[in-house]
């Protein structure tokens, strides 16, 4: 339940971008998350819906790249992809690996345009089907 | 204890590594701005001004992590018990309600600030920046940050600690490691909670929860502890002493960050 405190993170760090080049709008937001950040992707993607609103970033779209875990064994020389809680080499099935990728959780582009923020486009909404009661 | 140093919260600054596509002559900057910089990085910031403050008093910060009811707050009662008439220690307590645990503390004779966090499930680095403001660091020879009982959020958030102790009590199944893997691959210790229970949860073996451990590339000890045995209780202090011993000889409290092996190494301090 952490994604809301990542997004206004995020958001925080978009809008000094924005403001370090002189714009008001951001029309896209590209990050990368690793599943070893502990951060859950659909959360984070509902959760930027509603922390982007009053913001720089109220009409930009989230894209997010999933970055693969991904372990490198000194031993045989190689690099593994593997789940995240087996950290292990393919190879020789030690543990003693370092970690290439799988952790990140990383702004990596912002995409600005001068002028005016539109309405949001791209915002979800609750679709038929909720029965929470 | 801010007015040393400036604390200048929140003012981090941004990485840009690529200026093309920006702007032009006739309108603002516009256009595609690589960044590169971690999402975290104001927490990361605040965290690392914390670390100074520790460094600066030499005080060693342990982050306690662990599902509710673990024996957090037990531990810290025993360890008091055991080592506090010589190392003067201090405790932030995290919780969403109540001021039950820092009550507990200070009933020991010790200082502890309670941050109740509501509805936050984890605590940051600006958290504990306010509550270090009511302790006086000066005084302090080991401040124990025990963070909100949750084997997920607290992962996330470095606070300035020099360590994290994750806790894994004996009747939560020792395959937690291999439930909550970010959260054990950011220990720097493992205690195995209420080892004294052992008898009775037969089915939580010991090797098996270490091997999961492992299984995360962890190299980190794992110790059978509990409060209420003595004997038990040994390898933590020890390793305490250790760690005591490590700060005022200069040592690299931080192997894991040097490595870059904690959480988010590739943009921490």
């Amino acid at each position: 339940m952490h994604e809301l405190a990542i997004c206004q993170s995020l958001l925080t760090e978009v809008a000094k971008v924005a403001a370090a080049h002189g714009v008001s709008r951001v029309t896209r937001v590209s990050i990368v998350i690793g599943p070893l950040s502990g951060v859950e992707v659909p959360q984070l993607v509902r959760a930027f819906d509603l922390a982007r609103l009053g913001t720089v970033a109220e009409a930009a779209a989230l894209a997010v790249e999933n970055s693969p875990v991904v372990v490198w064994c000194d031993i045989c020389e190689r690099a593994s992809p593997v789940p995240a809680n087996a950290l292990l080499c393919g190879g020789c099935g030690t543990w003693k690996v370092s970690l290439k990728s799988g952790d990140e959780l990383l702004l990596k582009r912002v995409e600005l345009v001068a002028g005016p923020n539109p309405a949001p486009i791209n915002a979800q909404h609750v679709k038929g089907g909720c029965h929470v009661q | 204890m801010c007015n040393e140093c400036g604390c200048a919260v929140g003012t981090g600054k941004v990485e840009v590594r690529d200026g093309q596509g920006i702007g032009t002559s006739s309108q603002p900057d516009a256009g595609s701005v690589e960044v590169l910089t971690g999402i975290l990085h104001q927490n990361d910031h605040q965290a690392a001004h914390n670390r100074a403050h520790f460094d600066g008093h030499e005080v060693l910060a342990i982050n306690l992590m662990s599902s509710p009811g673990s024996g957090k707050t037990r531990l810290l009662e025993a360890t008091i018990d055991a080592i506090g008439d010589r190392v003067r220690i201090a405790v932030i307590e995290g919780d969403l309600e109540t001021e039950t645990d820092a009550l507990r503390i200070r009933a020991k004779g010790v200082p502890a600030v309670q941050i109740t966090t509501g509805q936050t499930c984890h605590l940051d680095a600006h958290m504990v920046h306010d509550a270090l403001h009511l302790l006086d660091l000066a005084q302090v020879d080991l401040l124990f940050i025990e963070n909100v009982g949750n084997l997920v959020c607290p992962a996330g958030f470095d606070l300035g600690q020099h360590a994290n102790v994750t806790l894994l009590s004996a009747a939560e199944g020792d395959d937690k490691p291999a439930k909550y893997p970010v959260m054990f691959r950011a220990a720097d210790l493992v205690l195995l909670s209420k080892a004294d229970l052992f008898p009775v949860f037969d089915d939580f073996l010991p090797a098996r929860a270490t091997g999961h451990v492992r299984a995360l590339a962890n190299d980190a000890e794992v110790f059978s502890v509990s409060a209420r045995q003595a004997d038990l209780l040994a390898p933590w202090l020890d390793w305490l002493d250790g760690r005591l011993s490590s700060l005022h000889s200069g040592a690299v409290l931080r192997p894991r960050l040097v490595q870059g092996r904690t959480n988010h190494g590739h943009v921490a301090p």
